[in-house]
């Protein structure tokens, strides 16, 4: 507690607060609770916001250095303005609505699907002093709200009258459907190792270092590296990026259920899936990687929401390479991969995370028996359920090419 | 607070009832997921935090998709999923069906001994229900488990009839 109350002081922390106060200390007690909320969205829409622009930028530079082009470079330096060069295209293009499209659900898609997505944002710690809602199941609020953009996807592909649009949607349902199961079996074991459904309860729970150096992320134990993994491949497939972004194939499906949108409806369905992808990965750290804790006593100096914002653009990173190395699935190994492999590995590390809260008493010697359990219980069954899954699929024979 | 209960009340209600007198079939669905949102919201409006997200995942997020899912596998066109209008017998037996439910309700509620004075909403925290679903009500928990898996099961025997695997098929 000591030490919450030395850095809790430091003027760098409580800078967003202060500045918020200057603008809205003068206003009386309901009136200032509204402009104070009214601050809160602006603030993560701006910060999130530009983030989108220039995440967009930093994926083309960075695909673009791995396939050996240089990428944006005309628009600025080095590109830099190439961001809002896109905004002002999909602003001024025209709104094409198919002349059979269901006008009021066409219309309402993008909508929906950005507001959900922007939802999620307002559960997560970004810092010590700065959880824009408090709640008691923000956990649950999370995932409920990420859930429910499921439905915008349908009815962008549904209203648009479009085969492929339809044919897309449902591909792209079959998939969040899918992988939405170990995504919530991966966060299971956090909620009971934490003892809370509330992000602030989890990041608390990981506060604190073993001897003087290894923080208490959930990371570092091994149902948490485990959980970790389940949770990135899952959010992988859940923002639809590569390997796992078929529902909008351009090869098969044209542009999925987005075929029928152009100009600044477009525009809305890309921004909410980086939204998507920035609220799984400050999720993650939330949940896996401390939070807003620094990684070593020593660096508690800086402010908590600078070590958010690092270990958010790692994870952010970690996608976009990802995107640039793998290659895509087809449907069968997709859905294979989820209920053959995660989903079994998921409901496993929920024991394994069980007989680590169990054993926690457990000292001396009988500790590594502990850590010895639980990565056996963790690597095993990875390893026979991965050789299941991929027996008697040997390398593909091409015989007419 | 009574103005925001109306709200939600008539919302809830209001979707509900167009959702009933919409003909095609995807426009009821998607009203149908707004008035189970607006259950989720009154849910929210009793200091029930829990239940209430719990209601968007498991209504909005999931039994929306299945009913969706259900109406377009079973339609073979797209036209086909607006509804015939319904005779008038089908309208009686509709219209008994509902007075039915209703005076059961009605009946059930009437008789319900409520509170004269408002009582102060309890606070209930995640951990009090999860302790209180895991020690008293774990019997009730289990055999919501054990029929949920039987549901699940039988959807999984019942979509696996198919014509038998050929070894010369691709994986």
């Amino acid at each position: 507690m000591s030490l919450l109350a030395t850095t809790d002081s430091s003027l760098l922390e409580r800078a967003p607060l202060l500045l918020r106060d200057g603008l809205t200390g003068f206003l009386p007690g309901p009136a200032r609770w509204a402009a104070n909320g009214l601050i809160k969205i602006v603030a993560l829409l701006a910060v999130f916001g530009l983030l989108f622009a220039f995440l967009t930028l930093v994926e083309r530079k960075v695909l673009g250095r791995v396939q050996n082009r240089p990428g944006p470079n005309r628009t600025g330096w080095f590109g830099l303005l190439q961001p809002f060069a896109d905004g002002i295209k999909m602003l001024t293009k025209e709104d094409i609505v198919p002349h059979a499209a269901d006008p009021v659900l066409h219309f309402l898609a993008p909508v929906a699907v950005i507001a959900f997505s922007f939802l999620t944002f307002a559960v997560i710690p970004y810092g010590r002093l700065l959880l824009p809602v408090d709640m008691d199941a923000s956990i649950l609020f999370f995932f409920a709200a990420s859930s429910a953009t499921e439905l915008s996807i349908f009815m962008a592909g549904w209203s648009s009258h479009n085969k492929y649009a339809l044919f897309a949607a449902m591909r792209a349902l079959a998939q969040l459907i899918s992988y939405e199961l170990p995504l919530l079996l991966s966060v299971v074991p956090v909620v009971l190792a934490a003892g809370a459904l509330s992000t602030a309860g989890v990041v608390a729970a990981q506060s604190g270092w073993k001897w003087g150096f290894l923080p208490h992320w959930h990371v570092f134990t091994p149902w948490g590296a485990a959980a970790f993994a389940i949770f990135m491949v899952s959010s992988l497939a859940e923002s639809n990026r590569s390997p796992f972004d078929l529902p909008e194939a351009e090869s098969e499906l044209i542009a999925g259920h987005l075929t029928e949108y152009s100009g600044f409806k477009y525009a809305l369905f890309f921004m909410a899936e980086y939204f998507g992808m920035c609220a799984l990965s400050g999720m993650a750290v939330t949940l896996f990687l401390g939070g807003w804790h620094a990684p070593l006593p020593q660096l508690e100096f800086v402010p908590s929401y600078v070590w958010f914002s690092v270990k958010l653009l790692a994870l952010l990173s970690g996608f976009i390479w990802v995107r640039a190395t793998m290659p895509r699935l087809r449907i069968d190994q997709l859905t294979r991969l989820a209920w053959k492999f995660l989903v079994p590995l998921a409901i496993i590390n929920l024991g394994t995370a069980a007989f680590w809260s169990l054993s926690l008493p457990w000292a001396g010697p009988l500790q590594l028996l502990r850590w010895a359990v639980s990565l056996a219980l963790v690597i095993v069954p990875f390893l026979l359920l991965g050789r299941r899954l991929s027996a008697g699929l040997g390398a593909r024979v091409y015989r007419y090419a | 607070m009574n103005a925001v209960l109306a709200t939600i009340a008539l919302a809830t209600i209001g979707t509900a009832v167009v959702a009933m007198s919409r003909r095609n079939l995807l426009h009821s669905v998607l009203l149908l997921t707004v008035c189970w949102a607006g259950v989720a919201a009154f849910y929210l409006w009793a200091g029930a935090e829990f239940v209430a997200f719990a209601q968007i995942l498991v209504y909005v997020g999931a039994i929306s998709m299945a009913v969706l899912f259900a109406v377009l596998l079973t339609r073979h066109s797209r036209d086909d999923v607006a509804a015939p209008p319904a005779s008038r017998s089908r309208a009686l037996y509709a219209i008994l069906a509902g007075a039915a439910v209703a005076g059961v309700l009605i009946a059930a509620v009437a008789r319900a001994p409520l509170a004269a004075a408002p009582a102060p909403a309890p606070t209930v925290t995640v951990r009090q229900l999860g302790d209180q679903l895991m020690g008293a009500h774990a019997a009730s928990l289990l055999a919501v488990a054990v029929l949920l898996t039987v549901a699940l099961i039988g959807a999984v025997v019942l979509a696996a009839i198919g014509p038998p695997e050929k070894p010369g098929d691709p994986p």
